[in-house]
């Protein structure tokens, strides 16, 4: 027995030793960890988060950042080769059209965990306003952050400098994580509560208190207490640990790219066409992001189409197109709304205004369908799921993302207040404390989503009407206006009891 | 000798019909209850006379006790390891019938928590605050409770007067290396008393209100407890919101507990706690009480002691 074991670290040893391939090149920072991906060695770790996406790698700064839990050893399981070379964005060139909305309250996430300072390093575009309409002509709203008290209604970011700023914050902290730069094949549970162990002595086998055991695709293996699915809309976790998930496909994909005006650009404008919204975001210098949503024939066809057309198209869905502009009413004169004067938002004296020109389209064009999904529970034994793996919704506010930065911030909180009083982290009634606060604010914002996407789905004389009194209500009613946006910047978490 | 049940449990999974384990993951609650609580010689933590108790035959003939860690193999029979196997299943899982319990727990390890770190000035946010400490667990929890506290750092003993609940603990325990090195005894307060084991804190909860003699065992407690160490004793007031929740809303309308598990004639009020802990030489720094919200199911701590309450008291250094 000694002999065995004798030789096993044996091996073990001259494995580390052996030389490591250098997988970069530049001076970007490297990922200090030994070459984890030998088979037949079966790795321990408390956590294993699939998925090294930015709502997965927000996790693991989170647990970083945290006294409680910086001692917990993370594996992040991802094939993307960006984590595990270290990734060095280019500050110049145009923008990438794969772009998140950033409300304030996950700005304040981002900053709690030390990982704000980054993003202010990279291209980032604070907007303070925000216009949204519709084709019918008959109502517009303004919001304004000055409304709130606030100085930005949100910030939009690229993707990729959102996920190399939690790559580099994290770096920059000894958290004892490990990349395993592969992906995940199986998931073994010890089927009974009491251990009863692996079947096979042949294929090692995880440690007492272990129970998980993960198989990746380069044969290696690793055990873990806990396992936190955060691959994404098509999660494998989820696939494995079988939870059942409700949803729909809306009928719309949406074309995402980049586009440049001559002026720069502070302002959101989202306006409302019969097919879809149509959303112009500012995102650094004179470039905007578009993302426009239609049906999938016409994403198919502007997807293709020459590039004079496409910009035509997105002037004319921004402008004239499909209805006219509507009235913007005079100084503080809210028609019907005119006794609420005393209180009337600085947003509501405002006049309607034309989004600028786009004249130059600089990135390509993306396009990808739209669904609405939600699983039926977040987290079961030892298996636990965030951000999209959970839920995905329409981008029609922005939501998506921060709803997944919602659930990294409330699960790390969970797993610390679980490790001060001595909880095993892979505990069910542990994961559904969290389960119980996540899933009543994603449902809650779902289903708002969801009331406008079909609300502005359909072309209906009555139901326009109602939607324009809706952007009046929204306009001149300043405490709606308020609540509205507070609820969008994620500053209170349910739409109607806060 | 602990490390050997595991291995004999699976060989006997491997070997044992299935269908057994299989049937009903939730045995009669009575039972189960009766179970854990009285054993098979109807002794409670205390050797002092237990009250007339209602005679009944537990499941299964146990052999007695034959002394602190009895944990012997060759004393085990398969047919009793199957059916530890199976309590301990539903014991252990937190959704189960056991869930008050569990739900319970956090909200106990909070309190002890903070009155722990603050008496033995550690830090909080440490996640094992309470390294280097011994602890000892008098009561029938099974573990729930020594094995947090174990994850926490300390050195925790865990006792209890029914071999069964031993075991149970045991074989749990064993599945973590972290919470491994926990010392199950199945023995009472007195006897520890006697063997002149010493601890830094004395955890008793929702002991006191099963014992015969509750003065007698808040002295033996005291006994255990180190000169200023901590003694922290939690359970149901005597009072009528207690009668009303406790017994009434816990018994016969949720059906948490079977009927008879608590009599309201045996719960102490907060004073008379105070007072018999006072005879014993510890001082009650500060109380406790324990609030339902039956909207989220959870537990919280609060300022009314008048149901569920948890004290925690000093050792006053004596002579």
């Amino acid at each position: 027995m000694n002999r065995l074991i004798e030789r096993k670290i044996a091996e073990n040893v001259y494995r580390l030793k052996a030389p490591k391939k250098n997988l970069c090149t530049d001076t970007t920072a490297k990922v200090p960890s030994s070459n984890p991906g030998q088979p037949g060695q079966v790795h321990q770790h408390d956590i294993a988060i699939v998925g090294g996406g930015m709502v997965g790698m927000a996790l693991a700064c989170s647990l970083a950042s945290m006294l409680l839990t910086k001692h917990l050893s993370v594996a992040i399981i991802d094939s993307n080769p960006a984590l595990f070379n270290g990734v060095g964005v280019k500050k110049e060139g145009t923008p990438d059209p794969r772009v998140s909305t950033v409300t304030p309250a996950t700005i304040s996430f981002f900053k709690d965990i030390g990982a704000w300072k980054y993003v202010e390093d990279n291209r980032h575009a604070y907007f303070d306003k925000m216009q949204v309409w519709d084709y019918t002509g008959l109502g517009y709203t303004r919001y304004n952050a000055r409304d709130v008290n606030k100085d930005v209604l949100g910030c939009v970011v690229e993707n990729r400098v959102l996920h190399s700023s939690l790559l580099s914050c994290i770096q920059s902290t000894d958290f004892p994580k490990t990349i395993y730069p592969s992906k995940l094949m199986t998931l073994h549970q010890n089927s009974s509560s009491m251990g009863v162990g692996s079947t096979s002595s042949a294929s090692p086998s995880c440690e007492r208190g272990h129970p998980v055991k993960l198989d990746l695709s380069d044969g290696s293996s690793l055990c873990a207490k806990l396992v936190v699915g955060a691959d994404g809309s098509k999660s494998r976790v989820r696939e494995l640990a079988g939870f059942k998930t409700t949803g729909w496909n809306y009928s719309q994909s949406a074309i995402i790219c980049t586009v440049e005006h001559s002026v720069e650009n502070h302002c959101a404008w989202q306006r409302f066409l019969p097919a879809g919204p149509i959303a112009l975001l500012p995102v650094g210098d004179n470039f905007s992001n578009i993302v426009w949503t239609m049906n999938p024939k016409e994403a198919a066809d502007r997807k293709v189409m020459n590039e004079g057309d496409f910009l035509k198209d997105v002037n004319y869905a921004l402008d004239y197109g499909y209805g006219p502009h509507p009235r913007s009413s005079t100084l503080g004169n809210g028609g019907i709304f005119s006794w609420l004067k005393p209180d009337v938002t600085l947003s509501a004296n405002e006049s309607f205004e034309v989004p600028p020109k786009v004249v130059k389209l600089a990135s390509e064009r993306m396009a990808f369908p739209l669904s609405l999904m939600h699983a039926n529970n977040y987290a079961s034994k030892h298996v636990v799921l965030i951000g999209d793996a959970a839920h995905t919704v329409h981008p029609l506010a922005g939501q998506g993302v921060n709803l997944g930065f919602g659930d990294a911030s409330s699960l790390s909180r969970v797993i610390a207040e679980g490790i001060a009083v001595g909880t095993d982290i892979g505990e069910v009634s542990l994961l559904k404390k969290y389960e119980a606060e996540r899933k009543l604010e994603n449902i809650a914002m779902m289903a708002v989503l969801d009331g406008i996407q079909k609300a502005y789905s359909v072309d209906f004389g009555p139901l326009n009407i109602l939607r324009a009194a809706a952007f009046h209500g929204a306009n001149y009613i300043s405490p709606l206006k308020r609540s509205i946006i507070s609820y969008a910047s994620g500053e209170q978490r349910l739409p109607i009891f806060s | 000798m602990a490390s050997k049940l595991p291995n004999q449990l699976r060989a006997l999974y491997a070997s044992t019909t299935r269908h057994r384990l299989l049937s009903p993951r939730f045995p009669n609650l009575n039972e189960v209850f009766r179970d854990l609580l009285l054993g098979s010689n109807g002794r409670l933590f205390s050797d002092a006379p237990s009250p007339p108790q209602v005679s009944f035959s537990p499941s299964t003939p146990v052999p007695p006790p034959s002394g602190p860690n009895t944990s012997a193999p060759s004393s085990l029979n398969q047919k009793e390891l199957v059916e530890f196997f199976a309590s301990a299943e539903t014991w252990w899982d937190s959704e189960g019938p056991f869930r008050p319990l569990h739900a319970m727990n956090p909200t106990r390890l909070a309190f002890i928590r903070s009155t722990l770190c603050r008496h033995f000035g550690r830090d909080p946010c440490s996640p094992r605050a309470f390294e280097g400490l011994k602890f000892v667990d008098v009561g029938w929890c099974g573990g729930i409770l020594s094995e947090p506290l174990a994850r926490m750092g300390a050195t925790v003993t865990g006792v209890d007067a029914v071999e069964k609940n031993i075991k149970i603990a045991r074989l749990h325990a064993d599945l973590d290396p972290l919470t491994s090195t926990i010392e199950y005894c199945c023995t009472t307060a007195e006897k520890l008393v006697e063997e002149q084991r010493n601890f830094d804190a004395v955890i008793s909860l929702e002991v006191i209100e099963h014992v015969a003699d509750p003065a007698e065992f808040c002295k033996s407690l005291a006994a255990l407890t180190v000169a200023n160490g901590a003694t922290v004793i939690s359970t149901i007031n005597r009072s009528m919101r207690a009668y009303a929740t406790a017994i009434v809303a816990a018994e016969y309308i949720l059906h948490w507990l079977p009927k008879g598990t608590h009599q309201w004639s045996s719960f102490l009020t907060s004073d008379e706690l105070v007072l018999i802990l006072q005879r014993a030489s510890i001082s009650v720094k500060e109380m406790a009480g324990f609030a339902y919200n039956p909207l989220t199911g959870r537990w919280s701590l609060s300022d009314d002691i008048s149901v569920n309450f948890i004290a925690y008291g000093t050792k006053t250094t004596s002579e």
